[in-house]
Parts: C-alpha cells; structure tokens; sequence
C-alpha cells in the first residue's frame, strides 16, 4: 500500500498578501495585486504591468549572509519555507535528515542576480564576476538553499517546466513520499521582475499590453489579451500522511491524483493533450469527474489557449458542469510559484467552503463553455479540488487535492 | 594608493558574506573557515578586493589567503609594487 501525502503546512508569498490569512482575505474580497512594475524603470516597455509584492523586506526573514548569495526568488522561498514549517508546526531538526526532501518547482530561477553579474562580465571583464553567481542563478540553487539551511539530506530536486513546473513539484514530492522521505518541503517561487526577464516573456507573444491593473488579465474573456507576470508563490510542506497524524499535526488536504502531459507541436495532427493528462489524474487519484468540486484553471488569457483549456475540461466534465476559477486574475502569472499558489488557495477553498472568484472577466468568449466563478465568492460544499497548470511550449499538469477525512 | 586595512576588509566581509563583527587582532588571526566564510565566500572576498582596491589577486595568490591577516598583508605587498 503507497504511503498517502498530506499538505500540513503552507507559506504564501502574493502580490496581494505576505501570509497565508493575509492573501486569502484579499482573494475572497477581490482585491487586486497588479501595478506598475517599480523593480526596475519599465516605462520603455510595451507590457508596465505586474503582480508586485511590496513590502517585502528580505532582511525580516534570511540572514544577511544569505542575501549576499541569493536572488528574491530563492529569498521568497526561504522566506515562504519558514512560513511553512512554522504553519505545519514542522522543526527540521527533529526529522531525520536523510528523510527530509526539499522538491521545488522553478521557471527561469535567478534573474536580476544573473542579470546583474552578466552585465559586468561584458562591461568590465570575467574578473569582475562575483563568485556567488555560481550558485545563485541556476534553477536549483532555492532547492539548495533551503536544503542547506534545513539540514534537509533527502531527496532534493528542481522541476523546470514553466508554469507546470509547480504541479510537477507537487507529484514528485508525493512520489518522495512514497519513496523514504517523511517530510518534502515542496511549492516554488518566481522574480520574474528584471529587464532580462521581461524581455524573455515579451517574446513569447503573451504579455498583456493592457494597461488596466483590474482588466489587464482576462482569462476565457471575449477581451482577453494575454497575462501579465507576478511575483512571489507558496511552499508547502507535504508529509507522509499516516506520519503526520501520529504526531497530531494539521492536515489541509491529501494529495490524491496527479498526471503530466505535453502537447504536440503546432500544425500536428495529433490532439492537445490536456484533456487526457486531468482523465489520468482522475484515474491515479481513484476518482471520477463527478467527484471533483472545483478546477483552479491554468487561464492563460490567450484566446486560443482559453479554447483549449475549455474543450479539455469539458471533454472531461461536460461543459458548464463543475465550477471553474482563476483567483490568479489578482496576481498574475506567478510561473513557478503559479500553480503551488493555486494549489494553495484550493487548499483554503477546502477548508472554508467558498470558492474564490476570477476578478475583471464580463462576458465568456465563444467556444469556452465553462461555469466560471467571476465577480464574487461562490459558497460550495468542497471536498476534491482539481488544479491545472499548462507550461509555456507545450507542458501541461494535472493535480487533484482532497479534504483529510 | 593608500593602504589597504583590517577596517577595509571588515567591510568587505560583511558585503560578501554578511553578518560577520568588526575584525580585530585576534579575530584577525583566525582562519576565514573558522570564522564562517566558506572557500565561495573566500572567492567573493577576493573579487570584491580587486574590484575596490584596483590589485589583482590570481587563484594562487586567493588559496594561501587562509586568514583576514594573510589578506591585508599580501593586499599590501601587491599594493607596494611588490611580487609574491
């Protein structure tokens, strides 16, 4: 019998909320986290807008010593990991090292250090390079910190697949779990906020150029013009479940099912493969459609994008039969901290019974024949949740948590 | 160009690593591992020398710096004009 994995901690980092309480308040009352990019002077650029968290004072939660030789987007994670351990009443040191693993999700890791030290290896020469590049640009190194600084000595990887990447990280760490881990710290964050990686999402064609902060990412909406990035995501803490409960601990949710899938490339005859990656979730997590209460959507705001995800999830459900949200309209696109934050709000929807709405989205484009959730809180008896995150060329995941009985 | 001081380095430590107190001559004698900078951080240190105090310090020269005195006297002996 595989061992079961339990969510029993969780640490947010949103552009809407620092905490886990302090984004969900915001979420269920719909309050907007996007503005003007402010990290660096985006006004040449044809896309201003993101999800920014302000307020964020790195010092408050890593030492000195790490901010040296991290970028944000490894401070959030530490940062977010601290939360976590502390929500789930985690003490690393208790857990034996070689059964604590660290599984982060991450898109295009360390930008603004990166970006920084490769300026001055072409403006000033090699020798001008700081040594802390090494380590602080590759997609690992937040898995590294957090390992290093946890004494975690398990199973420890990174999943690199764009907005997939944090239901990748999610599977693998249920997988770590079945495995010899007792305890994952899992989740991922993003900084995708630097002129380097700006550019890199402006040329993938689907940046918002609204400059709207509330009607600027309109997923499955007739207007819909693209997404906008955000920064920050959520870690969670998963643990063996039947572990958890012996020592007492909290459990949100069990992660029940997940798949991965990869589309065929463009003009092939082959179909999408999103709607059979959610029907082996489904099947991996015992269940069928008719048990799932609510599908967190990937909502990538590109017309046909929202086509396809819709055909999926009514090739799945049937069309306008399970709820549907996108909470991520407050935030943005948080790529690798994207679906661990989705994972998350599922995870609050659970537990509270209200499901959160899209914000900014009017009237459904043709062709997506879903009920989505928008304006306001939907109250809803929820046990099984489905969450889909879909990675920029052809990436797409599936992960479904469910109420601890 | 003026001399290059234990003050110097302190500053330069607490940029490259962090944390770390005012050196002063005792502290000064103890090893940079003893004193929690890692070789990466050692290498930090180094880059951070060059790049404030216009010398050159080669991979040799960076492996015998095993202590904030070793860095200050052999900053100065290159400062000076002087081989090593």
């Amino acid at each position: 019998m595989s061992a079961r994995a339990a969510i029993t901690g969780m640490g947010i980092l949103a552009p809407n909320g620092i905490g886990n309480e302090a984004y969900w308040r915001a979420t269920l009352t719909g309050r907007c986290g996007i503005a003007e990019i402010t990290r660096f002077d985006a006004s040449g650029y044809p896309s201003r807008l993101a999800g920014v968290i302000n307020d964020f004072d790195p010092a408050s939660y890593v030492p000195s010593r790490l901010i040296a030789q991290t970028d944000l987007w490894s401070q959030f994670a530490l940062a977010a990991t601290a939360m976590a351990l502390d929500d789930a009443g985690v003490d690393p040191a208790s857990v034996p090292e070689f059964t604590l693993g660290v599984v982060t999700a991450s898109s295009s890791a360390g930008n603004e250090f990166g970006q920084r030290e490769i300026q001055k290896l072409w403006s000033r020469g090699p020798q001008f390079v700081g040594a802390y590049q090494s380590i602080a640009w590759f997609y690992a190194a937040s898995t590294g910190q957090i390992s290093i600084r946890h004494g975690a000595r398990g199973a420890c990887c990174v999943l690199v697949s764009e907005q997939a990447s944090g239901l990748d990280a999610l599977g693998q760490a249920r997988r770590a779990i079945r495995s010899e881990a007792q305890v994952v710290v899992s989740g991922g964050t993003e900084a995708p906020l630097s002129p380097y990686a700006l550019v890199c999402q402006l040329a993938s064609g689907q940046l918002s150029d609204s400059a709207d902060p509330e009607r600027c990412f309109l997923p499955f909406d007739a207007s819909a013009r693209g997404h906008v990035p955000g920064e920050g995501g959520a870690i969670l803490i998963v643990e063996d479940a039947a572990a958890a409960a012996a020592r007492g601990a909290r459990i949100y949710a069990e992660i029940l099912g997940y798949a991965a899938g990869f589309d065929p490339w463009p003009g092939s005859a082959h179909s999408p493969s999103l709607a059979r990656t959610i029907s082996v979730a489904l099947a991996d997590a015992g269940i069928t459609p008719r048990d799932v209460d609510v599908v967190f959507a990937d909502a990538a705001a590109v017309p046909a994008l929202d086509r396809s995800e819709a055909a999926a999830i009514e090739t799945v459900f049937g069309p306008h039969a399970v709820p549907v949200t996108a909470p991520k309209t407050m935030v943005g696109r948080l790529y690798a901290g994207g679906a661990p934050l989705d994972v998350a709000a599922a995870v609050l929807a659970i537990r509270d019974g209200v499901i959160p709405p899209t914000s900014g989205v009017g009237e459904l484009a043709d062709g997506c024949r879903i009920d989505l959730v928008r304006g306001v809180t939907r109250p809803a008896r929820l046990r099984t949740a489905l969450v889909i995150a879909r990675g920029f060329g052809g990436f797409n995941a599936a992960l479904l948590v469910r109420a601890a009985d | 160009m003026r001399a290059f001081t234990l003050d110097d380095l302190s500053k330069i430590m607490r940029q490259a690593g962090g944390g770390a107190s005012e050196l002063n001559a005792e502290s000064a004698s103890i090893s940079f591992d003893d004193l929690g900078y890692d070789s990466l951080a050692v290498l930090e240190i180094a880059a951070r020398i060059q790049e404030d105090f216009t010398v050159r310090l080669s991979d040799d020269i960076v492996e015998r710096l095993a202590t904030p005195n070793d860095a200050v006297s052999v900053v100065n002996e290159l400062l000076a004009g002087g081989a090593r």
